[in-house]
């Protein structure tokens, strides 16, 4: 059995648009983030919470590592997760980075996590607010060659191994797995908590490492829009139009629900 | 890598407890439309133990051919011998296409084979065609809490692979059924387990699925307090239908997240969708925007939901609805002593 102390935990996030009226690039499909207020993805705050409750939990106290890929201002959404008890972090930053595709975001952190590691448990969020995919996470997981436990609803460590309740469609199910492994939590698993000023202030006194391509390693053509197998061709603002018959209930009540009838009455056999 | 050599749309056939999700059926209707266009054969893959039974309906519902991998192994969904198998498949049968339903096991399984075979995967779609001058498949798929619908295609990997939202789709019967069992052996799945599955609670069913209904009655905001779904629920009885909800009643818990229509909830298309005190935020819109009719009543005149409607009626729906089902109920005893 490892010892509680040695174990170190890694946990994914991203940085998104804090609103959902975002402009695409019409020429290259990708999305346009400047100038735009940004949040950490709401999901992954439950990931940081749980990495922060094991963190808690066992005494001597594993080391959690936030780690990031996005533009070098990422570092802020690392900094707000050491202000909620992260120990660390790192932003994984290149120009070459951009357009990457969820195989190739989850490339590169694959390559960053074995860089930065190795870790015994690495925990994400379900799915960013902006892409919605939630492909990332189990694609570096695959990559790694870990076990990957999505859905996770609660986690329990013991004895180097993880169990952990996943929530599916028809039920829920309880896993066991060994360590090293990567567990996507879903929002049901915690209430994140909100940061303490005492947080805050470590965070700014904490270094936010900065890893580029040429520290990776990688190919460069294994990342970014050369690196990604779907590439964004349109993008289109959804718009519903029927614009059927339209009356005001206002003037002849009874009228108005007559005719509402006679119109159901129609269509409804 | 010859794209030339990758032929035929090929769906995972999900199953639990040897029966097949409904969104298998859904992905097998669109796989035909796509197989038509290609001059290609649709095939489905079918991952279990002891589930060869199944193969017939498939047939039944337009696959040319079925794959079937039965194995003990396979017994319980779990990740990696199932995508291990099924990487087995797609690399034996290089399909141009491979169609999974975005369901927990379906969005599970197929990250791990995009990036074990890699090539690329599309999320979540709501629309799929073939683009004529490349042949190539157009995904299309809401982004930004349904702000935005981007298309995507993967135009140098094959296969090309896609999870599907469930309920979007229609599903098909074939006219003339001809199917193909085909077994495959994989060796050594039980070696793929990595994890150990120590339970499975199923939860207590046997209750409506709103994606079935053909008049969903549904309630938003505006309906003001859970005790006002009852006035729904009536409405509902009158009309042979079943009720339904936006999200922030079942974020507010008045109403349970199985009726919840909209990005976050169900995709549904009834016959007639009775939308009652809600707004119609683009979320909402795309989970019920192809129903066959729809009516808005709403006191907001200005609520986009009347952009959708075939029917608006503006006023408080905790007036109307209840004068609307006594209205109703009234015409069919009419009817029924005339």
């Amino acid at each position: 059995m490892e010892k509680a102390k040695d174990l170190k935990i890694a946990v994914l996030i991203k940085q998104v648009p804090a609103t959902e009226n975002v402009k695409i690039n019409p020429e290259t499909g990708v999305m346009m983030r400047e100038g735009l207020d940004v949040e950490v993805n709401p999901l992954d705050l439950h990931a940081i919470e749980e990495a922060v409750r094991i963190k808690e939990r066992f005494s001597g106290g594993p080391q959690v590592t936030v780690l990031t890929m996005g533009p070098p201002v990422a570092a802020k959404a690392v900094r707000y997760a050491i202000s909620m008890g992260c120990d660390g972090g790192a932003v994984v930053t290149d120009r070459a980075f951009a357009g990457s595709d969820t195989l190739a975001t989850a490339t590169v952190l694959a390559e960053a996590l074995r860089k930065l590691g190795p870790f015994d448990l690495i925990l994400a969020g379900e799915r960013a607010t902006d892409g919605e995919t939630g492909q990332v996470g189990p694609a570096a997981g695959a990559l790694l060659g870990v076990p990957v436990l999505t859905y996770v609803s609660k986690l329990e460590l013991q004895d180097g191994r993880l169990t952990a309740e996943r929530a599916v469609e028809s039920g829920h199910e309880r896993f066991s797995a060994p360590m090293p492994a990567l567990a996507i939590v879903i929002k049901e698993i915690n209430v994140p908590r909100l940061c303490t000023l005492g947080g805050k202030l470590k965070a700014k006194k904490t270094e936010v490492r900065l890893i580029s391509l040429a520290d990776l390693g990688l190919p460069v053509e294994s990342v970014g829009l050369r690196g990604s197998p779907t590439k964004v061709v349109r993008v289109r603002y959804p718009q519903v139009t029927r614009r059927g018959r339209k009356i005001s209930a206002s003037e002849d009540f009874e009228k108005a629900v007559g005719e509402l009838e006679h119109f159901l009455a129609e269509v409804n056999g | 890598m010859q794209i030339e050599d990758y032929r035929g749309v090929f769906i995972f056939a999900q199953q639990v407890d040897n029966k097949l999700a409904g969104v298998s059926y859904e992905l097998l209707g669109k796989g035909r439309e796509l197989a038509d266009v290609r001059g290609s054969e649709v095939v489905a893959v079918l991952l279990g133990s002891k589930v060869e039974n199944l193969a017939e309906s498939l047939g039944q519902y337009g696959a040319d051919r079925v794959v079937v991998v039965d194995d003990p192994a396979l017994e319980t969904y779990m990740t990696e011998p199932y995508a291990y198998a099924f990487s087995e498949v797609i690399k034996k049968n290089k399909p141009e296409i491979v169609l999974y339903g975005a369901t927990a096991i379906g969005r599970d399984l197929a990250p791990r084979i995009s990036a074990r075979i890699h090539t690329g995967l599309t999320a979540d779609c709501t629309g799929l065609e073939i683009e004529p001058e490349t042949n190539h498949l157009l995904m299309t798929r809401p982004a930004f809490g349904g702000n935005i619908m981007a298309t995507i295609v993967c135009a140098e990997f094959r296969p090309q692979m896609a999870t599907v939202r469930p309920g979007v789709m229609q599903r098909k019967k074939a006219d003339a059924p001809k199917c193909r069992v085909e077994r495959m052996e994989v060796k050594d799945l039980a070696a793929h387990r990595n994890v150990e599955i120590l339970e499975v609670v199923k939860k207590v069913s046997g209750k409506m699925d709103i994606q079935d209904a053909k008049v969903l009655v549904s309630g938003g905001r505006g309906m003001g307090s859970p005790g006002n779904f009852t006035i729904l629920e009536e409405l509902a009885k009158e009309l042979g239908g079943t009720l339904s909800s936006s999200r922030a009643p079942v974020d507010s818990g008045w109403v349970e997240k199985d009726r919840q229509v909209g990005q976050t909830g169900k995709t549904v298309r009834p016959n007639l969708y009775i939308a009652c005190g809600i707004s119609g935020t683009i979320q909402h819109l795309a989970g019920m925007e192809e129903s066959d009719i729809i009516v808005a009543i709403n006191k907001d005149p200005g609520a986009p939901i009347f952009e959708a409607a075939d029917f608006g009626l503006v006023g408080d729906a905790l007036k109307i609805v209840p004068l609307l089902t006594e209205a109703i109920r009234r015409t069919k005893e009419r009817k029924a002593t005339a």
